[in-house]
């Protein structure tokens, strides 16, 4: 079997499970305390307090929702596909964990790596795993059987042209800058000045992008729950309705990480190198919060002006800063 | 219209009804799309988001209906509530039924009774032996409280009277004499 990860680093395989078992944990213990965040700045956005009835400050409320998500009759249409149809809400989990794979904590220390892989491949890694989730998308929009899914489902795939060129593109201009596709080497080389800095059109392009990759205000169009009633997730429910949120909170850690690894130097901060995990974290969060905050304030797109906004405006963008960082690069 | 024909060239047999129209340039934003639409849409946006942001820099306005109430203002008509002397501790209610008489949902029901001497209920010669307000028949009007020429039957400021059987809701004497186990927050002074 070919190498997966940097072979020039090795380690110990108790080391690697005991890894990928601390990063899914901690991953999933942040994840239901984003949903309570999320609906508890929505509300102060709002002028309102949000749930604040489940335990203290409303902490528990995950818990109340997943106890009412899981005693749902998971319910299938008469004239949906069956395998796709329960296929539809575990392909964006897949991708979702392994996307989380590649987000780096720190570099290594004491002879272990603080990320679950470091794959040569970076961010072409995230790329592919990433895309996988509007398989997801798509399959389970189809396979319903609803005409509200389907059109949700159709707009998910004009949505995945429309922003996945630009995002592309925004990276490579970090990618050039850090020599490298590898997260942990970009994060490296960010130790004197953040890229957020010089690549700041790629930043805004590709948290541009990120929106849409995540299905989140403005760009939730394949959701749009005014018009197409939750789009492709018309017709799940319970715990498979259930993941296809879990998910899309875990997409936005999944962009939040690549981001605050690509443009806000990642684990670099102040202080001992034991404080990076939390340095990361805290930039992570920081976006989230930014992710919030845009839904709180922006109103959904038509999808023709993602379309336009996409190919007309990010497009050229992306691309007139790749130029120009590539002139940059090999100038100086 | 002589002015108008020499200002310029405008003859009111030959001209049309168009003309006499004042025509109004309108005022176009500019057309969306494109880079310049991208950047002010930016900017939009930039504005957007500090607008949602002074709102949460303002803080929740929202009022936690079971612990935290809505103050009333003094003139709200709330459940009834019946006085007695603050002195003699007599009922203030003789019996008249001007009330009843007055209630146009017809929820008031009063039987009248003669006070015995050394037993004294109200201060006037008769007194009320029953008093009752069907409150699931009571549209708060307040003409009870307007009829009544002893000032013997008021509005409170209590809205909280939901109850699971249309019996518990008609209210008794007894029950419209007792202070209310709670008390509605009044209004402060310029509130």
């Amino acid at each position: 079997m070919p190498p997966l990860a940097d072979t020039q680093f090795v380690e110990a395989t108790w080391i690697m499970v005991v890894k990928s078992l601390v990063i899914f944990a901690v991953i999933f213990g942040i994840l239901p305390l984003m949903t309570v965040l999320e609906r508890k700045l929505i509300g102060r956005f709002q002028h309102r307090y949000g749930p604040n009835r489940v335990g203290p400050y409303g902490l528990l409320q995950p818990l109340a929702d997943v106890g009412k998500l899981i005693s749902k009759q998971a319910f299938k249409p008469e004239n949906a596909i069956g395998s796709l149809f329960v296929l539809g809400p575990l392909l964006p989990v897949l991708s979702g964990v392994l996307a989380l794979a590649i987000i780096p904590w720190g570099n290594v220390q004491d002879g272990v790596g603080f990320y679950g892989i470091d794959v040569p491949i970076g961010i072409l890694y995230f790329f592919a795993v990433g895309s996988i989730a509007f398989y997801g998308l798509l399959l389970g929009g189809w396979s319903s059987g609803s005409k509200y899914s389907l059109l949700g489902a159709m707009r998910g795939a004009a949505q995945l042209i429309s922003y996945e060129v630009a995002m592309g593109l925004a990276l490579l201009g970090v990618i050039m800058m850090g020599g490298s596709l590898s997260l942990v080497d970009i994060v490296e080389a960010q130790g004197d000045l953040w890229f957020i800095v010089p690549q700041f059109v790629g930043f805004l392009i590709f948290m541009l992008a990120g929106f849409a990759e995540t299905n989140r205000t403005p760009f939730d169009m394949p959701e749009a729950d005014a018009e197409l009633v939750q789009g492709f997730m018309t017709e799940y429910g319970g715990m498979r309705f259930g993941s296809f949120l879990l998910v899309e909170y875990m997409e936005i850690l999944v962009v939040s990480g690549i981001a605050a690894a690509m443009f806000l130097g990642g684990w670099m901060g102040p202080g001992p190198s034991f404080l990076d995990p939390i340095w990361m974290l805290t930039k992570m969060l920081g976006l989230v919060l930014l992710f919030i905050w845009v839904r709180a304030t922006l109103p959904r797109l038509r999808y023709d002006q993602l379309m336009s906004l996409g190919w007309k405006v990010l497009l050229p963008l992306a691309t007139l800063n790749v130029l120009v960082t590539a002139v940059l690069v090999v100038v100086t | 219209m002589s002015a108008a024909k020499n200002g310029n060239g405008f003859d009111p047999k030959t001209a049309s009804y168009l003309d006499s129209i004042e025509v109004v340039e309108v005022q176009r934003g500019p057309e969306p799309g494109g880079l310049g639409g991208a950047y002010r849409a930016f900017g939009e946006t930039l504005r957007g988001l500090k607008t949602t942001m002074a709102r949460l820099v303002e803080g929740p306005m929202t009022i936690q209906y079971p612990e935290e109430k809505t103050p009333v203002y003094p003139r709200f008509r709330g459940r009834h509530k019946l006085h007695k002397f603050e002195d003699t501790g007599l009922e203030k209610c003789v019996g008249c039924s001007l009330c009843a008489a007055a209630c146009p949902a017809d929820c008031i029901r009063v039987v009248a009774a003669e006070n015995i001497p050394g037993d004294r209920v109200s201060a006037g010669e008769r007194y009320a032996a029953v008093y009752e307000i069907n409150l699931s028949r009571c549209i708060f009007c307040g003409y009870c409280e307007i009829a009544c020429p002893f000032d013997a039957i008021t509005m409170g400021h209590d809205y909280e009277m939901a109850d699971y059987d249309r019996r518990d809701l008609i209210f008794t004497k007894e029950m419209l004499l007792a202070e209310p186990i709670e008390r509605t927050p009044l209004k402060s002074e310029g509130e």
